[in-house]
């Protein structure tokens, strides 16, 4: 059991630039998974974007600047929680890389120490039990990259699946394999991320699973384009929205 | 074939991702490989104590590498084993050319080196009628198909059994079609028998060249390699100049983290440490060692702190193994001698951007490689290094053509990806045109290319921070 001082009165919550246009509800759902935990959540009105677009691509100057917004707005000592192991990568580790050098780094490793993923945040701070009251169902899951091997919270992710009583997961073949996403690889190397995402189709088909669960909204956006592409009626999901549906008393 | 702008990436990869018989080679080739290296790394926290090890290692011989390769040379000399400098590759391949002549030499035969590949040897002998015949089973299968190696430690791992059978039979004369593998085996070993007694002269690769003691440390699993250091009467070394390292005790370790990765053995089936050539009295070794030390850009690399890391490498292959991409469109795409992550940092470095910058694009930075490397190279962070040097204005960039991919449209692109991020009140007018937009926005530029595989996302009406303020959640 965590004790209760791990448990922080007031949060801010970063919804992440993908979460704010093509998966608000997910990004909601999350937000009130912590509020009903009895926390306080902050979500400064001005945030954006964790500046990886840029970063990644080869612009860290561009990024810096996007980067640097977000830091002003989440000046407070709160944790600082992300339902993206990505954007949650990016802010955590790649932050402090970004600015080496630069007279702001301070600031922004102490930024950078406040930033937790959501999941890992509900289970490690809030101990949160959840209480399934959805249909049976069989899901699979979709590990991201960066939240495997760069956040290392998969297991997090698992755990809050296996609370839930009629929720049977179904692992992947090739679960630590990158679904081809990757930002904007998906446009320079269109065929490699096209191959790497119909294999990832395939992997998910062969599972038989209804759902498939995902912590960060890129993978999402990839795997669900592509089975829309292929006709592959198997619902995509972020994992807060599909915790916040089964367990939210209507 | 490589021109000024460099092989056709996307055109080789594409034609690699169409050969299905190819994508199931590496496909089953790489799966054994990742298996057998998490058998043998299977205790996480040992490993990533080796790991770390490994790390020290290579980064306390970069950090003093001049002089570390001058104490080499010192302690080679002394040992009776001659070195030479070669700064580029055709003063390399003039090297072997004048050893070879200097001892009326006209057989050469070769174990495996990536160096040598990286000189372009082979062409280089053998237009001067020279005969040059690999050695290594792999090496060996190739070179009679007159290919180039696809896989740095496993040269012809894209070819599957039958294929081989059929190179064998087609390749060399009298040679029934066989797919018996102790059969093939023994086919080459006959074959490869009378060329170790013929040749003059052979050639290596080095793993570890120790500064201490001067010792050329060289790992292999047929003895092809103990032949041919052994066998002809003249032994030639090539390495490039990061492969020294400080210390004999540094071996071990390095040795662990190698064969561990490269094949998941604890230790390879042969470990050769040459240290001199033949001694009076001794029966066996060859009368002369000689010793290639190549820069060929390396020097450059290790000018930069960042980038200089690049160089820890000590070939493992392992993250090729491991590469969601390398396994897609294995070696031969890549149209390099370096495929695979190490080839998307190396190459770039070595040809400049404009010949390979795009390999730098070809990753989804999943970070598969970086997580296996055992000596620890943040390849992600080199490749967003190189990414960002290929945009640079050219007297600011440190790599060899730097700038060369600056143009307007992505400049412009990201300097207003730039002030919409950071000016919330485009960013919330942007997404409502966008959003009311939608499906009808022209499938063109990035959309275009997304769409060939996947359908559009489709944006919500309405967005996160509507729905924040609908909630009246608080904003501080
Ligand atoms: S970069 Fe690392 S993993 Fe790849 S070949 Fe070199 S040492 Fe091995």
């Amino acid at each position: 059991m965590p004790q209760e001082s791990q448990k922080p009165e007031k949060v801010y919550y970063f919804g992440t630039c993908l979460m704010d246009s093509i998966y608000p509800e997910a990004g909601l759902a999350g937000l009130k998974l912590i509020q009903r935990e009895g926390v306080q959540v902050i979500f400064p009105r001005e945030q954006s974007c964790c500046g990886q677009p840029a970063y990644n691509s080869g612009f860290p100057k561009e990024a810096q600047k996007v980067a640097l917004k977000q830091i002003r707005l989440f000046a407070e000592n709160y944790p600082i929680v992300v339902p993206s192991g990505s954007c949650a990568g990016m802010m955590k580790h790649h932050y402090p890389l970004l600015f080496e050098g630069d007279k702001n780094l301070q600031r922004v490793q102490q930024f950078s120490e406040r930033v937790v993923e959501l999941s890992e945040f509900l289970v490690q701070s809030l101990d949160i039990q959840l209480a399934d009251r959805g249909q049976p169902i069989k899901v699979t899951w979709h590990s991201s990259c960066h939240a495997l091997r760069e956040m290392h919270i998969i297991e997090y992710s698992k755990a809050l699946i296996r609370q839930l009583q009629n929720v049977e997961l179904v692992e992947l073949q090739n679960e630590h394999e990158c679904c081809g996403f990757g930002g904007t690889f998906a446009i320079k190397q269109p065929k490699i991320s096209g191959t790497m995402v119909a294999d990832k189709v395939s992997d998910i088909r062969q599972t038989g699973a209804e759902r498939l669960l995902a912590g960060d909204c890129g993978c999402l956006m990839n795997i669900s384009g592509a089975m829309d592409y292929q006709n592959v009626s198997i619902r995509t999901q972020h994992l807060a929205e599909f915790i916040w549906e089964r367990t939210h008393a209507k | 074939m490589p021109n000024d702008t460099g092989p056709n990436f996307q055109q080789n990869a594409s034609r690699a991702l169409d050969d299905q018989q190819l994508r199931k080679n590496f496909k089953f080739a790489m799966g054994n490989f990742i298996l057998k290296r998490k058998q043998i790394f299977s205790d996480e926290s040992e490993t990533e104590q080796l790991r770390q090890i490994g790390n020290t290692i290579k980064q306390r011989a970069l950090s003093q590498l001049p002089q570390l390769l001058e104490r080499l040379e010192q302690n080679c000399s002394r040992n009776g084993i001659r070195v030479h400098w070669a700064e580029t590759t055709a003063e390399a391949n003039q090297q072997v050319l004048r050893i070879m002549n200097a001892n009326e030499a006209n057989r050469l035969v070769k174990g495996k080196s990536m160096v040598s590949e990286e000189m372009g040897l082979n062409e280089f002998l053998q237009e001067r009628k020279i005969e040059v015949v690999e050695t290594d089973l792999g090496e060996f299968i190739i070179q009679l198909n007159d290919e180039k190696p696809s896989h740095i430690i496993v040269p012809a791992i894209h070819k599957n059994k039958q294929q081989i059978a059929d190179i064998f039979h087609q390749k060399l004369p009298d040679t029934p079609y066989t797919e018996d593998v102790e059969e093939l085996n023994a086919i080459a070993r006959r074959t490869l028998r009378q060329k170790f007694y013929r040749a003059q002269v052979g050639l290596s690769g080095v793993n570890f060249a120790v500064a201490e003691t001067g010792t050329l440390c060289l790992v292999e699993n047929e003895g092809n390699g103990r032949m041919s250091t052994t066998v002809p009467p003249i032994h030639i070394a090539v390495m490039g100049l990061e492969k020294v390292v400080e210390r004999l005790a540094d071996i071990p370790p390095m040795l662990r983290l190698l064969t561990g990765s490269a094949t998941g053995q604890l230790i390879t089936t042969y470990v050769n440490m040459i240290t001199s050539p033949r001694k009076p009295g001794e029966k066996d070794g060859p009368k002369e060692v000689h010793l290639i030390i190549l820069d060929n850009g390396r020097s450059a690399i290790l000018s930069d702190p960042q980038l200089r890391q690049t160089l820890q490498c000590i070939r493992c292959g392992t993250c090729l193994n491991h590469c969601p991409v390398y396994t897609r469109i294995g070696g031969h795409a890549y149209g390099f001698v370096y495929p695979g992550p190490i080839g998307k940092i190396l190459n770039p470095q070595i040809e400049g951007l404009k010949k390979a910058g795009e390999l730098a694009t070809a990753s989804s930075l999943c970070e598969a490689c970086a997580e296996v490397c055992p000596v620890k190279i943040p390849i992600p962070q080199l490749l967003r290094r190189l990414r960002n040097e290929s945009y640079t204005s050219e007297h600011l960039a440190t790599v060899k053509d730097g700038g060369c991919k600056k143009n307007l449209m992505e400049t412009i692109a990201w300097k207003g990806w730039e002030i919409i991020n950071t000016h919330p009140q485009i960013n919330a007018i942007g997404n409502k045109i966008m959003s009311r937009l939608g499906a009808r926005l022209p499938r063109i530029g990035p959309l275009k290319q997304w769409t060939r595989y996947r359908t559009a996302p489709k944006l919500a009406p309405k967005s996160l921070h509507q729905l924040v303020d609908e909630e009246g959640i608080r904003h501080e």
